[in-house]
């Protein structure tokens, strides 16, 4: 067959439709500023290396600053009519939606996945996430938090850089409607979907000091999570920094959440739907680049189709287009920056070095940015690195089984608890699994699926409180 | 049975010619249904509040701790995987046979704490119901903090809780027997198993407890009880990396951050010690603080 014949034309979404400044600041009190001490930092377009725009770096003047505004804020934010904050709410929800593709391909540029993910799933689920937790904001007596649930006061909230505008909407939504206000610091390598929510938040004409947005870097965070004056809490990361959170934090009063690392076993049975399942294993690995906390990263697939499996995988990767992430028809973008290529470099060739099979399709590489070809191995003990250590990346590791009850003891072989996968037509088999699976989310014959109505976070050394739902409310109200 | 009295008497050496001696009891370790002494040896004098001698209890060590985990461990995948009817049953039966023991309690809950017969007697009854308040939500809080999620999508979506493991469990330091009931039973009516730190100065009713909790049904290392110094033996317990909760109802401040430090170390969950009224309805606080939620998604279609 002729390759070219059917291939793609690019088909690039157009990048006029968001104007990115050349500098920003911080947001602190309702207005934009430059640092306290005018420090700055660049934040690149992974898939190119283009500097999109330079940033203010936040320090402890500016977070000092920036918890001032929220707690100023907090009395009367709080004070508000419940039905008052879900207006406000509602309407940032709806400029979201507005404003959507313009932060789409922002996002797009900033973090390098590609346009088709920010397009249909982070910008729809940032929105519907707004759209949910305001209509709490007055029915908050209604969540078993007591008859008149209390909020915390100011929340301090560090985010990742995998889905920045998504764990923004996450951390932000719940806390802003339950009547905390907020101190969030985006992560160093994609500040700019922050910076524009701030816009959002002028747009919407919320009070200023509700929301401040201080970027800059793991510094900054622990700044911010250190400071005396905050109330709460919430960290989306990883495992490490998530200890160390928790570490800063105890002897304290502050409450805390932290949804952290995982090391997800996606499991298929030899009755399973195979073609939804190879379907299910490429998104549950290679979506967002793997660069997902939730990332079905381990394949246990039972002895008996591993061949079936394999061969099936390996076909439909080599259709997957990996490149610019602004084509609507790029499968995988960019690795969000060097660093995190270079740990997935280091991990994968530990892989091999431990004795693992590495493979990948064919696929060209740009030359410029971060990249990474989808990879899987094969071979893998449960005592390799790759089976153990979150890769956070497009990089599969496939271990087999023979029975139930061995897929469950190396599925919970880890300490992360995040994420589960189980594919099989038995019913029993699946409610079964998904009893023992010590995983905070099991995707039964689905992968990677979220909803804003549906509480999300670990088990485990994966962290703990949950984001979503009614229960995403308890993290910003005083227990009863 | 020994009364307060009449061990008193007992160590005077006056013992009225013709008078019973009484039997006293050595007081033990309970883990994984069983009775050890400590593995050390050690054994401290606990008194009553007045500084009179009521006994010598063991001085739980670290390898009296990690035993007790380990048993707890073993316990769990059974206690977590009964029915939540059959939790409940059990928890019953704890009130029951505490019940047919409520004079000994009461007595002994007198001499530890210095309390009145009438005021023990409370605290004793109000142990008894507290069990009885616990057994009736093992089938009913899954419905209060789980549910269906209408997700936008064709999907079934619920979350239910389930236990988070093994949790280590520093009882109160005051309330020897109503705190400690209080802050026990949320732990395990939910399918979690317990280490628990009995109240340094006040052991006894903890471990009578553990005689009681051995003939109610309740299979071994469920509860597992350890007297001795609090913060000996939750040092242990807090950096534990097979331990996944701990409770600091029995810290006092200093300890209590230094030990949620520790704790963090394999991101236990963390309940801290305050504001607790053993009087009050306890509410679902000390239950959701020991559950995880798990959320179980399926497509829907033909």
């Amino acid at each position: 067959m002729n390759a070219k014949l059917f291939a793609y034309a690019p088909a690039p979404e157009s990048r006029a439709v968001v104007d990115i400044a050349p500098s920003y600041g911080l947001f602190v009190d309702g207005e934009f500023r430059e640092a306290a001490a005018g420090k700055v930092f660049k934040t690149l377009s992974p898939a190119s290396e283009e500097v999109l725009s330079e940033v203010a770096y936040g320090e402890q003047e500016d977070i000092d600053a920036a918890v001032r505004a929220a707690r100023a804020a907090f009395g009367p934010w709080s004070a508000l009519p419940g039905a008052e904050r879900a207006k406000y709410l509602f309407r940032i929800a709806r400029i979201i939606q507005e404003r959507s593709r313009e932060l789409a391909v922002l996002e797009t540029l900033d973090n390098g996945k590609p346009i088709r993910e920010t397009r249909d799933a982070d910008l729809p689920l940032v929105a519907a996430h707004f759209f949910y937790y305001a209509g709490w904001a007055d029915k908050l007596s209604y969540a078993g938090c007591g008859p008149d649930p209390r909020p915390l006061g100011v929340a301090a909230q560090v985010i990742p850089w995998n889905f920045p505008l998504l764990m923004l909407a996450w951390k932000v939504a719940p806390a802003l409607a339950t009547g905390n206000t907020v101190v969030l610091k985006p992560a160093e390598t994609t500040p700019l979907s922050a910076l524009f929510f701030a816009d959002i938040c002028r747009q919407a004409g919320l009070p200023k000091g509700v929301v401040n947005i201080v970027p800059g870097d793991g510094a900054t965070g622990a700044a911010l999570v250190g400071h005396p004056d905050v109330n709460k809490v919430a960290f989306t990361g990883s495992t490490a920094v998530g200890k160390q959170i928790a570490r800063t934090v105890a002897g304290t009063r502050k409450r805390l959440t932290l949804e952290l690392g995982g090391k997800g076993a996606n499991i298929v049975f030899e009755d399973a739907p195979l073609d939804q399942a190879v379907e299910g294993i490429v998104g549950g690995i290679f979506f967002n680049q793997g660069q997902v906390c939730c990332a079905g990263s381990r394949l246990l697939v039972q002895e008996s189709v591993q061949e079936e499996v394999l061969d099936a995988l390996k076909r439909r990767l080599s259709t997957l287009r990996v490149g610019d992430p602004l084509d609507k028809n790029t499968d995988v973008g960019a690795i969000n920056s060097a660093e995190q290529l270079a740990r997935i470099t280091e991990l994968a060739e530990a892989g091999e070095a431990e004795g693992a099979q590495r493979w990948s399709p064919p696929c060209e590489l740009p030359g410029e940015g971060y990249w990474f070809a989808p990879t899987v191995f094969t071979g893998v003990s449960q005592a390799h690195r790759i089976a153990r250590e979150e890769i956070f990346g497009p990089v599969l590791s496939v271990l087999t089984f023979r029975t139930p009850d061995e897929a469950v003891a190396k599925a919970n072989n880890t300490p992360y608890g995040l994420s589960a996968g189980i594919w099989t037509e038995k019913g029993s088999r699946i409610l079964k699994l998904a009893n023992q699976l010590r995983a905070g989310v099991v995707w039964a014959n689905t992968f990677n699926k979220f909803d804003p109505t549906s509480p999300f976070g670990g088990y485990k050394e994966s962290g703990y409180g949950r984001e979503g739902g009614r229960h995403g409310l308890e993290a910003y109200l005083e227990h009863a | 049975m020994s009364t307060p009295e009449a061990r008193t008497s007992s160590t005077s050496g006056s013992v009225a010619r013709g008078a019973r001696l009484s039997v006293l009891k050595t007081y033990k370790l309970y883990v994984g249904g069983k009775f050890p002494r400590s593995e050390s040896g050690r054994v401290y004098e606990v008194t009553d509040a007045k500084g009179q001698w009521l006994a010598n209890a063991p001085l739980a060590s670290r390898k009296d701790a990690r035993d007790a985990v380990v048993a707890a461990r073993k316990a769990f995948g059974g206690w977590s995987g009964a029915t939540a009817y059959n939790r409940g049953q059990i928890l019953y039966r704890i009130a029951e046979m505490l019940e047919g023991r409520r004079e000994q309690f009461a007595a002994e809950v007198a001499a530890a704490e210095g309390l009145s017969k009438a005021k023990a007697q409370a605290q004793t009854d109000a142990a008894i119901d507290r069990w009885v308040w616990y057994a009736g939500w093992s089938d009913k809080v899954a419905q209060v903090v789980g549910g269906g999620n209408p997700v936008a999508g064709p999907f079934f979506n619920l979350s239910t809780p389930e236990p988070t493991g093994v949790v280590a469990v520093l009882a109160p330091q005051s309330a020897s027997l109503l705190g400690l009931v209080s802050v026990l039973a949320p732990v395990i009516v939910t399918g979690n198993t317990a280490v628990v730190v009995a109240s340094r100065t006040a052991p006894l009713p903890a471990l009578s407890l553990a005689e009681v909790l051995a003939t109610s049904d309740l299979p071994g290392g469920v509860v597992n009880v350890l007297s001795g110094d609090t913060v000996e033996i939750a040092r242990p317990l807090a950096a534990h990396q097979d331990v996944n909760a701990i409770d600091l109802a029995g810290a006092d401040a200093e300890s209590a951050a230094e030990l949620e430090g520790a704790a963090a170390e394999n991101l236990k969950r963390v309940l801290r010690p305050g504001g607790d009224d053993w009087s009050a309805e306890p509410g679902l606080g000390r239950m959701t603080a020991f559950l995880e939620t798990k959320t179980v998604w399926h497509p829907i279609g033909a």
